[in-house]
């Protein structure tokens, strides 16, 4: 029992770093460019697409994951620079009704391009195997590459973030951005910036989901928004907020995925326990977000 | 000026209605419900395509009149769905509503039609509501009620002597059916039954909770996109080796090409198949690939029979479309090259058909398909029919 709670444990720690890597970009592009962002799933389809295609073309799968990331920052770019520039001084409604337009566009332009059936998406032989975590436990290979992953990114953000000169832009930015702006720094070129490496965060995503999750017009939204709720739990705008909120939201979920039932059937009888559980599990992280806003309106670190 | 506006706006009004029922008789409007974007939009292509490749067959005619087909997209939602009916019956005044993938959105969508007179021929879900106490003569279906595929699972699960098995299904009307029919037929011990959400894409959680249970065997109900990320993850987690899986719903002509040779070995049960040899059927997928280049799924050949169905119908009442009576009972014959052969109607208005065990292989040039096994039921009556007052 106490080996399957770890195991859970490492499922919902895997599920967060998913959720992490999407929730990064998203708050960085709404925190510092005060823009709200729909099509941020769409970003992650293109990555899924791009790095099942660089695969299938390429052969190699690491080659496919550095042409796919490369490739999402420039979509990125380019749809920063041709779509969303006009939308920084709209509110925000005209930037939602924008961005969902994008949506529509991505998911059609890609049934355009690669059909509306799932594409196969396959791991190299040395990443679909397993590995003995504790005796006991094993757990696959590449879920356990998507934690280690997701951890170096994180890293690598807080330390972007804290020590670097632009990570100081970027939090100066977030609290007042017509202060940075009027102090010379080029406002436009550091939005770019950001939201380039808010897509390929995203496109990073997206090629991690493609050999686990079904890659097809569409997969973006049903990540979006779990991705929201993570947002929202950990303050709009903050990196910590969306390392912990992605946690949290991981762990939350699986956990009540794997264990209300069980949980619920001590204390109800096991018919009752069979509704409410699955019902109340995929409903326990919007209570989780209700309870948040309840309490702390502005997420759990807020950055103002 | 204003009053002559008014008059001229009655005059048009007037003689507009007049002209609609003749012009009505001469075209057969049918609303055609099913999912066309987001993860089920591939689903709703097969059927589409089939029910284009119908009209084709048909020259273009439905039961000798000209047709009119109004595609409605329901996104996978119930409420949608409700509103694309409404839309169908009041501003396009079909005379047939026809499709519908999940459901939860034929158990919206049914009711609204038949209460409008209007007939609903189903082509994929078969809640089992609509099969017992709120069957109606207005609704008949070309596919199955749901219990029905299961139940043919549970039977050679137990015919096979698998005793401990874990079952799973999403957590919607379908998702309770499956597993209600599966144990319907299955006597051995039921591990443990596990509902997820509709639509979701991570199972890890769930896996690892299997393969601590140590079930002899596990069942599922995935459709679509949820197949494939059920099945690749099953696979992944190296347990399809360890824990046998059996599907229905789940490896079809829809997610194989998704799934390719993760998917060998999986047994379904399913009362068609590609390799199904009667002549309806080589000519359906036939065609089908030629047209569309790819090979069509259950869910087409069943938006196929439903085109078909409904010709039927219209030409035993000579295309006088106000006479119900007369379509309800040649559509009650299923006097029509069906792809699966030739089947009859219960008093419900579901399907007496063969269910048959399915296989994934290797195929002879290496694409990995469907074969028939063996039939499991023949002329399996759903369990249903019995609590439906309906007198022929």
């Amino acid at each position: 029992m106490i080996l399957l709670v770890l195991e859970q444990t490492l499922n919902g720690l895997q599920y967060g770093v998913m959720l992490l890597l999407m929730a990064a970009g998203l708050t960085l592009v709404f925190g510092i460019m005060n823009l709200v962002n729909l099509a941020h799933g769409s970003l992650y389809m293109v990555g899924a697409y791009l790095a099942t295609g660089f695969y299938q073309w390429t052969g190699s799968f690491l080659a496919s994951v550095a042409l796919a990331l490369a490739a999402t920052l420039v979509v990125g770019i380019v749809v920063e620079v041709v779509a969303l520039r006009t939308l920084y001084e709209r509110d925000h409604l005209d930037q939602v009704l924008a961005t969902f337009g994008l949506i529509l566009f991505f998911n059609e332009l890609i049934a355009i391009v690669w059909g509306r059936a799932a594409l196969y998406s396959s791991l190299p032989g040395w990443l679909s195997g397993h590995m003995q975590v504790l005796p006991g436990v094993r757990y696959p290979v590449y879920r356990a590459l998507v934690i280690l992953v997701g951890l170096v990114v994180a890293a690598l953000l807080y330390l972007m973030v804290t020590r670097t000169r632009l990570g100081m832009l970027i939090r100066a930015g977030a609290s007042n951005r017509t202060m940075v702006a009027a102090l010379g720094v080029n406002i436009r070129l550091l939005y770019t910036v950001v939201f380039g490496v808010g897509a390929a965060l995203a496109g990073l995503a997206g090629l991690i989901a493609g050999p686990i999750y079904a890659v097809q017009p569409g997969m973006g939204e049903q990540i979006l928004i779990q991705v929201f709720v993570v947002i929202v739990i950990g303050g709009i705008g903050s990196i910590r907020g969306a390392v912990v909120g992605a946690v949290i939201v991981g762990m939350v979920d699986t956990l009540g995925r794997a264990f209300l039932k069980p949980v619920l059937s001590i204390v109800l009888s096991p018919s009752a326990a069979d509704t409410a559980g699955p019902a109340l599990a995929s409903m326990l992280i919007y209570m989780l977000m209700a309870a948040v806003l309840a309490v702390r309106p502005q997420g759990l670190f807020p950055v103002r | 000026m204003r009053t002559t506006i008014r008059a001229s706006l009655i005059f048009l009004h007037t003689a507009l209605m007049a002209v609609s029922p003749a012009a009505a008789a001469e075209t057969v409007k049918i609303g055609f419900i099913t999912s066309l974007s987001g993860p089920a939009g591939i689903i709703g292509k097969h059927m589409k395509d089939s029910v284009e490749l119908a009209l084709d067959h048909l020259g273009r005619k439905v039961g000798g009149l000209d047709v009119e087909i109004i595609y409605g997209d329901d996104q996978r939602k119930p409420d949608v769905g409700k509103q694309l009916a409404d839309e169908m019956l009041k501003k396009h005044r079909v005379h047939f509503v026809s499709g519908i993938i999940w459901s939860n959105v034929m158990l919206a969508v049914a009711p609204t039609v038949t209460q409008a007179g209007t007939f609903m021929i189903g082509t994929n879900a078969g809640p089992h509501e609509l099969a017992g106490k709120m069957c109606n003569e207005l609704f008949f279906t070309t596919s199955w009620q749901n219990d029905q595929t299961p139940e043919a699972m549970g039977k050679y699960m137990q015919d096979q002597g698998i005793r401990d098995v874990y079952a799973m299904a999403p957590n919607y009307a379908a998702g309770k059916d499956m597993i209600s029919g599966f144990k319907r037929y299955f006597k051995g011990r039921v591990v443990d039954e596990v509902y997820t959400k509709l639509g979701q894409q991570d199972y890890q959680a769930e896996i690892s909770q299997i393969r601590a249970a140590h079930p002899k065997a596990v069942f599922v109900f995935y459709p679509g996109d949820m197949g494939i990320q059920f099945v690749k993850q099953y696979v992944q987690a190296g347990l399809r080796e360890q824990i046998p899986l059996y599907s229905v719903y789940t490896i079809d002509e829809v997610t194989l090409p998704a799934l390719k040779e993760v998917a060998v070995g999986i047994f379904e049960t399913r009362y068609w198949s590609p390799d199904l040899k009667n002549e309806a059927n080589q000519k359906y997928i036939g065609d089908f690939r030629k047209k569309f280049g790819y090979t069509p799924s259950f869910y087409g050949t069943q938006s196929y029979d439903g085109i078909l169905l409904i010709d039927s119908a219209v030409r035993a009442v000579k295309g006088d479309l106000s006479n119900r009576k007369g379509m309800i009972a040649a559509m009650r014959k299923a006097d029509y090259k069906s792809t699966r052969g030739t089947y009859t109607y219960n008093v419900n208005h579901f399907p007496i058909q063969n269910f048959y065990l399915l296989k994934t292989v290797k195929g002879a040039g290496g694409e990995v398909e469907m074969q028939i096994q063996k039939t499991v039921f023949e002329n399996h009556k759903d369990a249903y029919y019995q609590d439906c007052g309906m007198k022929w």
